[in-house]
């Protein structure tokens, strides 16, 4: 718990970069970029966890746990994208995920 | 006790005969697969002598009665406990009487075709359908149960449909090959209904429970009421639509004449001596029935026989196509067996009906099957169809000729042939039952001996017509069948028939009534002698005799305008006020109604197509806007802001 910053502000800014990962997934052709956005809206949610980890149930460790969980889930969840992304790449020599439709029609 | 069990090997050879031929028919030389048809049957006939000789004489019987046995049954569809079809072979004195019957006459023109179709392009065909339909045939006959019979019955039907049509390039033998096939199978319709209601009140298909003469099965539904006849005699009456079919009885002969545009010897073969006698045999299959629960039913079957057999009589006197007499002849012959069934009883003194009519099966089949192959013989030598394109053929075709007078002398019932007897104690039974049948089959033997000399004084005396290359005599190959038709219908009226094959399987007494006999002879001389007056040599009296006689002559000679009534009323009733409507509700409306929901399910499709773009951002984008606006919507009916 921090002195005079309330648990709002941890609040606002996770919704600040939820929202940014949002749209940069939904806007971004670049697949490392795409990328990229989840990332940061994963990260939208650890501080979510450990800020009401922080300010509602102090004498408990759950929220952290799960931020350290998030973080290992991401870390191997980056692995196997950029695994696919570079296979990707090879075959199509881009990363853009609107040429990435050969099997469409 | 001897256990039958090769009987089924009778058809399963057939069979295989039939794939065999049929698939391996075009590789092979064209002649092998004529002798691997010939042969096979061979075999067949071979196991139904032994059959009927070890059946009649030495295992049949029990306790002096002939019983039914089934040396083999397998169950082949079941439906539900109750519900389910059985194939096997079923043996009493009329199967294996037709065994023989159908593995002679089959032999005889399977020997006959080698000769016969020899210049043919469709031989190996022609083959594997006569195979094809000697099994169905067999099947039919040796069938415990009135399902078997009825599949086996629809495969005769088709096989007969292929062997009509085998010169398909002629548009008439399409024609007539469809139209066997419709008229038989329109009939089919009530046989089937009938097996339905049949089955349906008895509860079974089996025919050893349907005709046990102290069964259940008789009595049953004779109770039940319908248009003031019991259900039973409806089922039986709807079954003898479906044999009045197959066996070209008035009103549905009509397809039976035009058959004749098949091969003579298919005629020989399926349209004389075994295939419509089929409906004959069902009759005498289901007489426990008829006779025991539904006489108004057998009634009706001697009736209808009658009147076909005068019908077609007269018919016969009028036209001039060799086949066409034969076939309007045959279908004369048929309503005589139909009579014979009708105007019996069961067991005892009243069953002589129904063993004269197996009699006269029998001996129709030896000698009608002569008469066609001796048609085709004809044919083959002077390549016309039309008697009065020949004539003074004697002297060309010695075999020939002495056969087919003795075919001629067996069907007009003169002594000692064989069908001297058979017609003698059908009209026996006729003339004990039912005084006024008798009268009209003692015209029809008349007519008989008439229409039959009529042909025989008309191709091999009459004029000395100058033929464009001399007609010869058949080859050996055919010319040895008619003999041994001829010997058959010459000696087999000489079997005790009535010791063998009678309704309740006890022997009948075959009285010799000379009260009938004479007349019957009488009756059958005048008609040769007049034949002989008008036809011997070449006059102008028939001429005369037909112009003088003016419109009746017309009438005769046109068939009745049966053909032209159906025509008329298929055409200009049916189409015209049916057919039609029910097309053009078809096509308008049932058509539309779906063309209209497939243009409308195309119509969405291509308009909802793009939000199928396979571009997982877009749905992405799509998801997430509808979560928010659901998240809003939440909020609003919680009222938290």
């Amino acid at each position: 718990m921090i002195e005079g910053i309330g648990l709002e502000y941890f609040l606002i800014l996770s919704t600040i970069v939820f929202f940014t990962g949002i749209y940069g997934f939904l806007t971004r052709k670049n697949l490392i970029t795409i990328l990229m956005s989840t990332e940061l809206i994963l990260n939208a949610v650890n501080i979510n966890f450990v800020a009401f980890n922080k300010y509602l149930y102090p004498e408990k460790l759950e929220g952290q746990f799960f931020a350290l969980f998030v973080i290992a889930i991401a870390a191997t969840e980056v692995a196997v994208a950029i695994a696919i992304i570079i296979s990707l790449y090879r075959r199509l020599k881009t990363i853009d995920v609107e040429k990435a439709n050969e099997m469409k029609y | 006790m001897e256990s039958f069990g090769y009987t089924v090997l009778i058809p399963v050879i057939l069979f295989f005969s039939f794939i065999f031929i049929g698939l391996a028919g075009g590789k092979m030389n064209k002649y092998l697969s004529g002798i691997i048809g010939t042969v096979s049957l061979l075999t067949v006939t071979v196991l139904s002598y032994y059959t009927a000789y070890s059946y009649f004489f030495v295992y049949g019987k029990a306790g002096g009665v002939y019983q039914k046995i089934i040396p083999f049954q397998t169950e082949w569809l079941r439906f539900s406990e109750k519900l389910y079809i059985e194939m096997g072979v079923l043996l009493d004195p009329i199967s294996v009487m037709m065994l023989v019957v159908i593995s002679t006459v089959s032999l005889m023109v399977h020997i006959y075709s080698i000769g016969y179709m020899k210049e043919d392009m469709g031989y190996e065909r022609f083959f594997s359908f006569l195979s094809l339909f000697t099994f169905s045939m067999t099947g039919l006959v040796i069938a415990t149960n009135i399902f078997q019979t009825y599949v086996f019955w629809e495969l005769v039907g088709v096989s007969s449909y292929l062997l009509i049509g085998h010169y398909y390039d002629r548009p008439s033998a399409v024609a007539a090959s469809k139209k066997a096939f419709i008229v038989t199978r329109f009939a089919d319709l009530g046989f089937l209904i009938g097996i339905l209601i049949l089955s349906n009140i008895t509860g079974t298909f089996d025919f050893k429970i349907l005709t046990d003469p102290d069964g259940s099965a008789i009595t049953q539904g004779s109770s039940v009421a319908f248009m003031g006849l019991s259900v039973m005699t409806w089922a039986l009456i709807l079954v003898f639509m479906g044999c009045a079919g197959k066996s070209a009885m008035f009103p549905l002969h009509i397809w039976l004449p035009d058959a004749m545009e098949g091969p003579t010897p298919v005629s020989a073969l399926i349209h004389a001596a075994t295939m419509v006698v089929a409906g004959v045999y069902l009759v005498a299959r289901l007489f426990p029935l008829y006779a025991l629960s539904a006489p108004v039913a057998l009634h009706l079957v001697g009736y209808v026989g009658a009147f076909t057999s005068l019908f077609a009589a007269a018919i016969a006197c009028t036209q001039t196509d060799i086949k066409r007499i034969l076939a309007f002849s045959t279908i004369s012959q048929i309503g005589f067996m139909m009579l014979g069934l009708g105007v019996s009883g069961y067991g005892g003194e009243n069953g002589l009906g129904f063993m004269a009519s197996m009699f006269h099966l029998f001996n129709h089949a030896m000698f009608k099957a002569l008469l066609f192959l001796c048609a085709g013989s004809i044919i083959h030598a002077v390549h016309n169809n039309d008697m009065n394109f020949t004539g003074g053929l004697r002297k060309f075709m010695p075999v020939t000729h002495i056969t087919f007078l003795i075919a001629c002398l067996a069907i007009a019932g003169i002594p000692p042939f064989s069908g001297f007897f058979s017609k003698d104690e059908i009209l026996v039974a006729a003339f004990e039952h039912d005084k006024f049948l008798s009268v009209v089959m003692f015209a029809v033997a008349g007519l008989t001996a008439f229409y039959m000399f009529r042909l025989y004084f008309t191709v091999f005396w009459n004029k000395d017509t100058q033929y464009q290359k001399t007609p010869h005599e058949s080859p050996k190959v055919m010319a040895y069948p008619l003999m041994f038709l001829a010997a058959a219908s010459a000696l087999t009226g000489f079997i005790p028939f009535g010791n063998y094959v009678t309704a309740d399987g006890s022997a009948v007494e075959t009285p010799f009534h000379w009260n009938v006999a004479v007349p019957a002879v009488a009756v059958s001389f005048a008609g040769i002698l007049l034949a002989m007056k008008l036809y011997k040599k070449e006059s102008d009296m028939p001429a005369k005799i037909s112009s003088s006689l003016g419109e009746l002559y017309k009438i005769v000679y046109k068939k009745f305008y049966i053909d032209e009534i159906y025509i008329f009323v298929t055409k200009n009733i049916i189409f015209k006020y049916i057919s039609v409507p029910v097309a053009w509700f078809d096509r308008k409306v049932v058509d539309n109604t779906m063309n209209g929901i497939a243009a409308l399910t195309n119509f969405v499709s291509v308009k909802i197509k793009s939000f199928q773009s396979g571009q997982l951002q877009q749905y992405a984008y799509v998801m997430v806007s509808g979560m928010i606006v659901l998240i809003l919507i939440a909020l609003y009916f919680m009222k938290t802001f």
